[in-house]
């Protein structure tokens, strides 16, 4: 028994990203519609050249019907899946292995999530009829709880935490100011950033990602019939994904300055990829920064720096935009948006853009123009530390 | 064979509303010292189960029965002894009935414990309002105490009852129609006049019946909702009489002569005489008198230390809000969901007495339990570990300013025990902002919040005694 990947077997010839952000005026049928659509013309195909569609959502709908019904797909499969926060990955990584087991030709992965229909804060969601005993802490809480076991195993003072924190909401809305279809397209200073309300622990306002609403969309096919649709394609290199036994809260060796799940999924992506050091070797990175501190430790997890030492790094500009592994050039779930369903292939979008050197120029990462890298990594994480789903997946402009 | 009390404990929460604050913000009302708080998470059950656990921690007494009661329920139609019987996690052949509505029924389940055979469990527990401004308000107090009553042979008895009279009269003094916040009263003079005689009498025919002489009486104490007829007959006891505890904590009601004896015996002496007088809706009075044991028993956890532990730094506001008098906008979160009945009904072991699994062959404690081991994989060969009494360690925590809670923000902590085991819990009793890592906490029976009709009962965390 063992996982083998596919390696180069599939390709995505075309993608499409709504904008995300309050769409007060767009429903799910609307966001699908266009970003459906746009993927097509991006590929140029019809949309009855896609055999079969794999759709992403969280809660914004149930079954294939939530997507055949808007795109009144002619009786074609759907599967409607969930995966938390990784859900668009889920999506995506399902719709490449039905291409690479032959079974279709050209099949569509697309998510969508309507979050800010709720009337609440946050991310809520129908949970099964429970003992009442689960924790009832919101996300930026279980997320906040790596803030002060990262500061007290490396050393840090509050303060200094803080600020560490604080450049990276800074970075993430920098790159989103440059992204004409982020949620938040401006710059914030890190005093303001610093100074927001507190939602929980050291966690401003500021340091929690864009509750939005937002669809992307991705079509694939098999590698060796990519050219017949796009001239540059993106190659999968690697597509993992980990669910964690969610001892966190159970075991004490659990230190809550890692995510084990991640750990997990990167080592099978950069197997499967052949990557031995990510840090020179990936172009770009998407990662799920869903809050500040998530971020600060996928950049240990995923091996862009060392143990101890990510903070040193995000405060010396190595995950900037001109830095030398440029980390949430989108602007990132900060401040592009999370519409859960859709952000997973919102990262691929941003790697479809950066790597085929589509990306605006302002935005345009250096170390594919000019270092002439040609991978990019995208990883999204469910759940909570201690307790989640995480996907990994390496892309790439050229085969090999 | 000898029989008496063999255990008792008494419960006071944490939180003091300084009755100086009412008159801050009411012009009126409110007056000197404090009045004991149950903090939003607590009722008479919760309490009622904290002083269960003080009364039986450090013993092996595994009482017959559970005799709750309380003037102020947490469920009508629903017996509350039964989450006390389960958070106390006792056998199923274990009895557990309420006695309810006036604070005089908490002598029922006394006399019951001391009358039925076996080990019986007496909880009284109260939670007393008043209008605000009102001197039920500021004179109240909320609280509770257990006794155990059995025999020498379980364990060393420390209290013998001596004898005892009661007076009963039908008077309008004070009364609640059920489902008023608020109790009334009748003009107080009125209800001292009627008082005093009946107590009196019932003294008299105590002291007869226990066939002590007055002279012999080492401590008086005398409680009662009519402060001022307590004040009245306390006059008579001269320096025999022991505090009532009014001033520190309030009037506990139903729990409050339990509490006062509770009190009397953290520091009792052996072969002590004490004269106990309950002044409602009439007087009983009892003559109890400690034994040789009471010189070797050290109390769990003493009233005076849970007096002193108290935090007075409770604002008005947040009294009433926790209480239900001020209506708060909420957090535009949804509102929490109604624990299902079957599902707790499964995980009752879990959600009441806090009991997990510990792999017998790894050793590995979950929490809650599980069937598979994390360490090793081993499926079904666990056994049940109970985690309620074991104290544990801040491993890391947040402040959550977004969730749900009756009194934001919530305070959650991830917690690994002594000797193994961890648990993420929200932290009760505690300032926000003195949370650290490395601080050490106990596990606390409170009532998380009410969803439709249902109360939903698990255990936190709070700072550790000491």
């Amino acid at each position: 028994m063992s996982s083998h990947g596919i390696r180069d077997k599939v390709a995505i010839v075309g993608m499409g990203c709504t904008q995300f952000g309050e769409h007060w005026d767009r429903s799910v049928d609307d966001m699908l519609t266009d970003a459906a659509h746009e993927a097509y013309a991006s590929a140029g195909v019809e949309q009855d050249d896609i055999d079969a569609f794999w759709l992403g959502t969280m809660g914004s709908g149930v079954s294939g019907l939530t997507l055949s019904k808007p795109l009144q797909l002619d009786y074609k499969p759907v599967t409607r899946l969930e995966n938390m926060c990784a859900t668009g990955s889920e999506a995506f990584r399902n719709a490449a292995y039905a291409v690479a087991s032959g079974a279709y030709d050209m099949v569509m992965a697309i998510g969508v999530e309507k979050l800010k229909d709720s009337g609440y804060s946050g991310l809520t969601g129908a949970r099964p009829p429970s003992d009442g005993t689960d924790s009832s802490i919101t996300a930026p809480a279980t997320f906040s709880l790596l803030a002060p076991a990262y500061a007290h195993k490396y050393g840090l003072d509050e303060d200094t935490m803080k600020e560490v924190l604080t450049r990276i909401a800074w970075k993430n809305h920098r790159n989103g100011a440059l992204n004409p279809r982020a949620q938040f397209r401006k710059e914030v200073a890190k005093e303001t950033i610093a100074g927001s309300p507190l939602i929980a622990g050291p966690l401003g306002i500021f340091d929690c990602s864009g509750v939005s609403d937002g669809s992307a969309a991705a079509v694939l096919v098999r590698a060796e019939d990519a050219h017949k649709y796009c001239d540059n394609p993106l190659y999968i290199k690697a597509l993992s994904f980990a669910s964690g036994p969610a001892t966190g809260a159970l075991d004490s060796t659990y230190d809550y300055t890692t995510f084990r799940e991640v750990q997990a999924s990167a080592t099978e992506a950069y197997k499967q990829a052949g990557i031995t050091d990510p840090r020179s070797q990936i172009a770009m990175a998407e990662v799920h920064d869903c809050f500040t501190p998530t971020e600060l430790v996928l950049m240990e997890d995923l091996g862009f720096a060392e143990r101890g030492l990510g903070w040193k790094e995000a405060m010396a500009g190595t995950f900037d935009l001109d830095g030398d592994l440029p980390v949430n050039p989108d602007g990132g779930l900060k401040s592009f948006g999370h519409p859960i369903g859709a952000s997973g292939l919102r990262m691929l979008f941003e790697c479809w853009l950066q790597l085929r050197g589509q990306a605006p120029p302002e935005r345009q990462i250096p170390s594919v123009t000019e270092q002439g890298k040609t991978l990019g990594l995208t990883h999204n994480l469910g759940g909570q530390p201690g307790a989640a789903v995480s996907f990994v997946s390496v892309v790439g402009s050229e085969l090999g | 064979m000898g029989r008496g009390v063999i255990a008792y404990g008494a419960y006071v929460p944490y939180w003091r509303l300084d009755r100086s604050k009412i008159t801050a913000v009411m012009g009126s009302g409110g007056g000197r010292g404090h009045r004991a708080v149950a903090s939003y998470d607590e009722d008479t059950t919760t309490m009622g189960v904290e002083a269960a656990r003080n009364a039986l921690r450090g013993t092996d007494i595994v009482p017959d029965s559970v005799l709750f009661s309380t003037a102020n329920p947490a469920y009508m139609d629903k017996t509350n002894a039964s989450a006390i019987h389960a958070a106390l996690d006792l056998p199923r052949s274990a009895w557990a009935v309420d006695a309810g509505g006036a604070p005089r029924s908490s002598e029922a389940v006394w006399a019951l414990a001391a009358a039925n055979r076996g080990t019986n469990l007496a909880i009284a527990s109260d939670l007393r309002t008043g209008r605000p401004t009102s001197s039920d308000e500021a004179g109240g107090g909320d609280g509770a105490a257990a006794f155990v009553f059995g025999d020498d042979s379980v364990s060393p008895v420390l209290c013998e009852w001596l004898g005892g009279a009661v007076a009963t009269a039908e008077f309008t003094d004070r009364y609640r129609q059920p489902g008023d916040a608020f109790s009334r009263i009748w003009e107080e003079r009125f209800g001292e006049q009627v008082y005093l005689p009946l107590a009196n009498d019932a003294i008299e025919r105590a002291l007869a019946d226990a066939s002590v002489g007055l002279d012999e009486i080492d401590k008086i104490a005398i409680v009662g909702m009519h402060a001022r007829a307590v004040r009245g007959l306390s006059r008579v006891a001269g320096d025999k009489l022991v505090t009532d505890l009014t001033g520190e904590i309030g009037n506990t009601g139903s729990a409050h002569p339990a509490v006062v004896l509770a009190a009397i015996l953290d520091e009792a002496t052996p072969g002590e005489t004490i004269l106990l007088v309950h002044l409602a809706d009439g007087a009983t009075v009892d003559v109890l008198r400690t034994t040789d044991a009471i010189a070797d028993h050290t109390p769990f956890a003493s009233v005076r230390s849970q007096i002193d532990r108290g935090n007075d730094a409770l604002d008005y506001n947040k009294y009433l809000t926790w209480r239900g008098f001020l209506d708060r906008e909420p957090p535009r979160r949804p509102d929490p969901e109604r624990p299902g009945a079957p599902p707790a009904f499964r995980s009752e072991d879990w959600k009441y007495a806090f009991v997990g699994s510990r792999d017998r062959s790894s050793g590995a404690i979950h929490l809650p339990p599980m069937r598979v081991s994390m360490e090793g994989g081993a499926v079904d060969d666990m056994e049940r570990v109970r985690m309620a009494d074991i104290p544990a360690t801040i491993a890391t925590f947040t402040v959550d300013r977004l969730a749900f809670s009756l009194s934001p923000p919530m305070v959650a902590v991830v917690i690994d025990y002594d000797g193994g085991g961890r648990f993420q819990a929200e932290m009760t009793d505690v300032d926000p902002d003195e949370v650290r890592i490395g601080d050490r906490v106990e596990m606390t029976f409170r009532r998380l919040y009410s969803a439709e009709g249902i109360h939903n009962y698990f255990w936190k965390a709070r700072p550790a005694a000491g």
